[in-house]
């Protein structure tokens, strides 16, 4: 058994220790909101947090992320109103869709360090994520959008 | 479904309650007859909608949503002319049913082509008129006044001079009883009230917080999954194998060859978790015989393709009298253009989900086609058409890759043989080189031009896999061309006289399949790389000598010249940025792109700026043309700036996005969209854009560095200078 913290909640897995961090969250724990793309940390599309860190769940062994709080598109936010999500949603920003909790996961980590990014931050902070319907435009737009909600808060 | 033999009228509506007590409307256009396959007497028949006494408008939807906005452009075309409050309008995917097939790709539930809007916004919007017009005639009825009188809005009628309201769901009873309209007629595009508006997209809510379910989100109780190892040579077929070590691995269930998949032979891993099938596809002992094709390489099929295109192939177009005006052209031109295969790599790999039971079978597939899915999974299962059931899922990332089969084959194939529902995943590798690729190309050009440089002839020979070869050889058979290879060559609208266009099928068996503008991505590049190349043999600027020679085409004209003036063309830029422009048309719409590109002394180019002005007629949903214009270019930049799939030894080398990379945030230029204000019907947008860009950036190039790209992608040592 391997004892996880995932979105706040404390979770027991009965999965081989070599298990993709990617495969526990999506089958044994069913929340499928992170996505398989490569499985060789080239397309972002399985982002999520460990202990705030974004990392490619697809090449993090579930046994290192025992111990340590991991936070899944799910777990963003209680309602979906993250300032991303909603600036998603102003921004149009989603096409097919299917990267885009990883694009919202890797964003998230660049606003809490950065809440004021420029163009070329978020290029460093996104260039890990792959959209292959090409949503970048917008992307780097939400972003903008979000950063100014979220300094407009604090 | 019913079908009516004897039609006089120009629409014929089926109407009856809904359970539940609402009035539900079937449209059968007798113009949609397939004289083509012979059947007379079938009609295709359309959409469905449902108007409940809660106000609710239920339109069904044989679309597959992919990001292209489906979900939110269908309706909106139901409730135009309906009248129908946006708020009310409710969704239900269909699944595989005939009924529901589109009449310009020949009767299938495929969504493809940019077929969507051009193949169903007319019976969409007659469906929606037809309501319309007896939901008034029900409430002339019940308050005893001419229908004249009345106007419809949000879903609710109005008798102005007396003030009256009634709720479409309070009319829905009496509606369901009266006669059909023998006619209806549309709203004057001027007319509009949701249709030219932008509207948010309906299935983006569930895409920011993980809820969207895609195919390879699919739960389904006591299901396995599979991994298959595949030949890696195409047309191999697998010798012998052990499964021996595979079974030590705890959690696999079954080991077994597969039979029917269209992709390939190979031995199938089923088991409790991907992860068990993966470590146990890891050990498996597979022999294979690799077939015919395992000594092919791709030096070898340019050499073929350069060869073979010597000699003069199909003729698919001869107007005028090329050969006497090239021979007595007072200048000769000749270039050749390669364009590599290319894959999807749609961002989702492909996977399926199939229960195979004795009487029955449910398919939950992230599919372009409920069509092809259907027929794969009843052909495989033995059962009655009936029991098979479709469940379209959320696509990610079609692209053309998912009208295909192949994948469903080998989920229901598995799930047959071991009893259990199982999902098939596919992974990056098995996507990326098993794929059914844009087919590689070679196209030789000749130019015969007079004194002043003008050309006054032209002519193209194209060789190039036909992908209807494989997918209907009978159209191959009676075109003798591959339309998808010559059309968009062909059909190029400068007005040069004594044209030529010469074809070649060439098979070397590596799969080929539809692409983003499978035609277009090569006729765009080729097309404007060439005339681009006339205008500087003839010293003219290249946006005045294509306007000049586009003089009886005003749609072109149009978009040429806005691109041109919004991207400031003739104007200076900043140092080490030159221009570079391209025109066509594509699937009914027209789109002109200026790019801004920068050369670096390494040979590295950069897109700066890509401004693209776009006429695709009326418009439903703006914001969403301009996300597809903008997706599109990010899509043929890619393959521009990067994409090639290259072939060793009967397999494809490239495995992943390391190998096969995606223009990242970083690399995107930034885009501006212009749309024009048309009332001409509705053309393409999904694929519009991609098309031109790789021309309007190598024709940048050329004005940057006096270099001509002629093969794809374009290669940073072709340009170096230091």
């Amino acid at each position: 058994m391997i004892s996880l913290n995932v979105n706040g909640k404390q979770r027991e897995v009965d999965v081989s220790p070599d298990t993709p961090l990617l495969w526990v969250i999506r089958e044994t724990l069913g929340m499928t909101g992170t996505k398989f793309g490569c499985g060789i940390a080239q397309c972002g599309a399985c982002t999520v947090h460990l202990d705030g860190t974004p990392v490619r769940s697809c090449s993090t062994l579930v046994s290192t992320a025992a111990g340590k709080k991991i936070t899944t598109i799910e777990g963003l936010s209680v309602d979906s109103t993250h300032a991303l999500q909603l600036a998603w949603i102003t921004e149009q920003v989603p096409q097919c869709g299917y990267c885009q909790s990883g694009q919202i996961m890797s964003a998230a980590f660049l606003l809490v360090r950065n809440p004021n990014p420029t163009d070329e931050d978020i290029n460093n902070a996104m260039s890990g994520n792959i959209c292959r319907c090409g949503t970048y435009q917008r992307i780097r737009r939400a972003i903008h959008r979000a950063a100014q909600t979220i300094r407009a808060e604090a | 479904m019913g079908t009516a033999t004897n039609l006089t009228r120009r629409t014929f509506l089926k109407v009856g309650a809904a359970a539940g007590g609402g009035l539900v409307i079937g449209l059968y256009l007798p113009g949609l007859l397939k004289p083509a396959k012979g059947q007379v007497g079938v009609f295709a028949p359309n959409i469905w909608l449902r108007i409940a006494p809660d106000d609710s408008v239920t339109v069904l939807l044989t679309q597959i949503e992919m990001g292209q906005g489906v979900m939110t452009a269908m309706p909106m075309l139901v409730a135009e002319d309906l009248d129908a409050d946006w708020n009310k309008v409710k969704l239900e995917w269909v699944g595989a049913d005939k009924a529901y097939g589109n009449v310009n790709m020949d009767g299938d539930q495929t969504t493809a082509a940019s077929q969507s809007v051009r193949g169903y916004w007319k019976p969409m919007r007659e469906a929606g008129a037809a309501a319309r017009a007896m939901l008034v005639t029900a409430a002339a009825q019940t308050w005893g006044v001419p229908e004249e009188s009345l106007s419809t809005e949000k879903g609710v009628v109005t008798h102005t001079a007396s003030g009256r309201h009634l709720r479409y769901g309070e009319l829905v009873e009496k509606a369901a009883t009266l006669p059909v309209p023998e006619q209806v007629s549309l709203k004057d595009p001027n007319n509009f009230r949701l249709l030219g508006q932008p509207r948010a997209r309906r299935d983006i809510p569930a895409k920011v917080n993980g809820s969207a379910t895609f195919g390879m989100d699919v739960k389904v109780p006591n299901m396995l999954i599979a991994r298959i190892l595949r030949c890696p040579v195409f047309g191999g077929r697998v010798a012998s194998f052990s499964a021996e070590k595979t079974r030590t691995i705890p959690g696999v269930r079954h080991v077994m060859e597969i039979q029917s998949s269209p992709s390939g032979a190979g031995v199938a891993v089923v088991a409790d978790t991907f992860w068990a099938a993966t470590k146990g596809l890891e050990v498996l002992d597979v022999n294979w015989d690799e077939g015919s094709l395992a000594t092919l390489n791709s030096e070898g099929i340019r050499r073929e393709m350069a060869e073979a295109t010597r000699q003069p192939g199909r003729v698919a177009q001869n107007e005028g009298d090329f050969d006497r005006v090239f021979a007595g052209a007072a200048r000769q031109l000749e270039v050749a253009y390669e364009l590599p295969y290319l894959a999807h790599a749609t961002m989702e790999p492909m996977n399926c989900t199939a229960d195979v039971r004795e009487d029955g079978c449910d398919v939950w597939a992230p599919t372009q086609s409920q069509t092809s899915a259907h027929h794969a999974a009843v052909r495989i299962t033995g059962l009655p058409e009936s029991r098979v059931k479709i469940h379209p899922q959320y696509v990610g990332g079609g692209f053309g890759r998912r009208g295909e089969a192949d994948y469903v084959a080998e989920a229901v194939e598995i799930s047959k043989a071991v009893g259990r529902p199982v999902k098939v995943i596919w992974t990056r590798e098995d996507d990326m080189q098993h794929d059914y690729y844009r087919p590689v190309t070679y196209v030789r050009y000749w130019a015969a031009l007079d004194e002043s440089g003008m050309p006054i002839g032209w002519k193209a020979r194209i060789m190039q896999p036909s992908i209807f070869s494989r997918v209907a050889p009978v159209v191959v058979e009676r075109m003798g061309v591959d339309p998808i290879s010559v059309g968009g060559i062909r059909s190029m609208p400068y007005d040069i006289p004594n044209r030529r266009t010469e074809y070649i099928n060439y098979l070397p068996g590596i799969p080929v399949g539809f692409w983003r503008a499978p035609g277009g991505s090569v006729a765009g590049y080729v097309t404007e790389s060439f005339i681009d190349e006339l205008a500087a043999a003839a010293g003219k600027d290249p946006y005045e000598f294509r306007r000049q020679l586009l003089d009886k085409e005003p749609r072109l004209r149009g978009v040429l010249d806005v691109a041109a003036e919004k991207a400031g063309w003739g104007t200076p830029l900043p140092r080490g940025r030159f221009r570079g422009i391209s025109v066509l048309e594509e699937i009914g719409s027209y789109v002109a792109q200026v790019a801004e590109v920068s050369v670096a002394p390494d040979g590295k180019v950069r897109v700066h700026r890509v401004v693209c002005a776009v006429d695709c007629g009326w418009i439903i949903n703006p914001d969403t043309i301009e996300a597809q214009v903008e997706g599109g270019i990010v899509f043929g930049l890619t393959a521009a700036l990067h994409g090639e799939i290259t072939i060793t030894n009967g397999r494809v080398a490239q495995s992943n996005f390391h190998d096969y990379p995606m223009l990242r945030i970083n690399e995107v230029p930034e885009v501006e969209v212009h749309i024009l204000p048309s009332t001409e019907s509705p053309g393409g947008a999904g694929e519009v854009s991609t098309p031109p860009i790789a021309s309007a950036v190598v024709n940048a190039i050329f004005a940057a560095t006096g270099k001509r790209i002629r093969r794809l992608p374009i290669r940073a040592e072709d340009l170096r200078t230091a």
